[in-house]
């Protein structure tokens, strides 16, 4: 079974970020992690990089596309955008980029706040398997990963990230 | 013996119509009031609507009148992004003798996914329930004397929203309670979510006497009755639901059950006093009350649109 070190990818996410932030194109940008994983990770950049204010945080169970299947699904009340989305430069961040539909709803509920400037997306793992137009701009590693695999971040009591790799049913 | 299963509930134990509380699990009512919860802040979104019912029909279907649930109903639904159709039944083709379930065959043929249903028998709602195909929700608006669980479920939302908790808090429950489906709703939801202790409170000919049975204390006198509450829950009167002489008149009424000023300094310092409307002022309570300080009546109109959304949305996702 795969085994993946979440704490050196995080070091990379965090360079990878922090040369988002600093390349001159996206000025005052904000931190904004989606739900669950993506928080977390959003919430430990905002530290690690001394950036102002706080991150934001948003939740992608509103405009989800297979309502219709599952369900009301948790997290609905995780949204939480702690500035002004319009005319704002977004930095989404998320631990597993895989059919980019989980982004496009998360882009959805973006705009029911503002029109940001613009959206960019780093992530932790891009594990292939798109479905959607979609790409991140920034992804600590890209492998593939089997369809049947469920990859998914953990965050320990000490705030130490691991992946954990689970068969999907 | 065979079990029945709750027709309100799938194979899973997820909620598909909501027809009553009674018999609904905790877990169910915590969810929705956490949902609702979620809702309340859309409205402070620029876009005040999200797609979750988009391309789905919802028919109101009110065969008694009504205002406030209706409208809030169907705000609920527009706020999810459904379509929402409104039928006035009382002036259409129940008048002409149509039945129940043909103008629910009719209504199904168009194409709708969810009915909104307000009737004067008790048990319509179940009827109508059994009879829809399997992707088709039913959410009882109203039936009768029995329940009325969306306001059931504002009600309790706007306790928790005030009380933080539903542990601890003492609850009065005032007037006609015979005929009232709400007093019957929110006594269910508070039993099932853990209140200690629920009052009924009015004149003998208003609060049945099986309500002991269900953990209720009746008390006849309202000084008894709202001492030391932490909600009070006012009814209406009903009048239209009033047969024989039950009372002697509403002025009698007020001067015993009425909510005043004065009887409203036996509760709590930060009692809040709840009522589901329309209120008659100077009825069952005092326009000093109504308006005052102590009332949320108005906050339980708001937080019903993002209750029933709550609803819409949990059942709407839940297969048969």
């Amino acid at each position: 079974m795969l085994k993946l070190d979440a704490e050196s990818l995080y070091a990379e996410l965090r360079q990878g970020v922090r040369a988002l932030l600093a390349d001159g194109t996206r000025p005052d940008a904000v931190l904004v992690g989606i739900w669950s994983g993506g928080a977390w990770l959003a919430e430990r950049l905002q530290r690690d990089l001394s950036l102002p204010g706080t991150h934001g945080v948003i939740s992608s169970t509103l405009h989800r596309d297979d309502f219709g299947a599952r369900g009301l699904a948790a997290g609905t009340d995780a949204t939480a955008l702690p500035f002004a989305i319009e005319g704002r430069h977004i930095v989404l961040v998320d631990d597993v980029l895989y059919t980019g539909r989980t982004i496009r709803a998360v882009v959805n509920e973006l705009f029911d706040f503002g029109r940001p400037a613009s959206v960019t997306l780093a992530v932790l793992i891009d594990r292939g398997g798109r479905e959607l137009p979609i790409a991140a701009a920034f992804a600590a590693a890209r492998l593939a990963v089997p369809a049947g695999q469920r990859l998914r971040l953990a965050r320990a009591d000490d705030g130490g990230f691991s992946f954990a790799v689970t068969q999907a049913h | 013996m065979l079990m029945r299963r709750n027709p309100q509930l799938n194979a899973h134990g997820e909620l598909i119509h909501l027809l009553s509380i009674e018999g609904l699990p905790k877990a169910v009512l915590t969810q929705i009031l956490d949902t609702a919860g979620t809702f309340l802040s859309v409205n402070d979104r620029d876009v005040k609507k999200v797609p979750l019912l988009r391309g789905k029909s919802v028919f109101n279907l009110f065969f008694e009148n009504s205002t406030r649930t209706r409208t809030t109903f169907e705000i609920a639904a527009k706020r999810l992004s459904a379509d929402v159709i409104n039928l006035d039944i009382a002036k259409s083709s129940t008048a002409k003798g149509e039945s129940l379930l043909d103008t629910i065959a009719n209504l199904s043929a168009m194409h709708a996914d969810m009915f909104i249903v307000r009737h004067a028998e008790s048990g319509a709602p179940y009827l109508i329930a059994q009879h829809v195909a399997p992707h088709v929700h039913v959410v009882n608006a109203g039936d009768g004397r029995h329940a009325h669980p969306t306001q059931g479920l504002l009600d309790m939302y706007t306790i928790r929203h005030y009380k933080k908790d539903f542990s601890n808090v003492s609850v009065a429950i005032v007037g006609d309670i015979v005929h009232s489906r709400v007093a019957r709703s929110d006594i269910h939801a508070l039993t099932t979510l853990g209140v200690p202790e629920i009052r009924a409170v009015g004149p003998k000919t208003l609060v049945p006497g099986d309500l002991a049975g269900m953990g209720v204390r009746v008390c006849h006198d309202m000084a008894e009755g709202i001492r030391g509450a932490d909600v009070i829950i006012m009814l209406r009167l009903q009048n239209e639901r009033m047969s024989g002489a039950m009372l002697p008149s509403a002025g009698e009424f007020f001067k015993s059950y009425g909510l005043t000023p004065e009887k409203l300094a036996l509760a709590k310092a930060d009692a809040i006093v709840m009522h589901p409307g329309p209120i008659n002022r100077g009825v069952e309570i005092d326009s000093a009350v109504a308006d005052g300080a102590h009332s949320v009546i108005l906050p339980q109109v708001t937080f019903g649109i993002a209750v029933r959304m709550a609803v819409m949305s949990t059942i709407a996702g839940n297969q048969a």
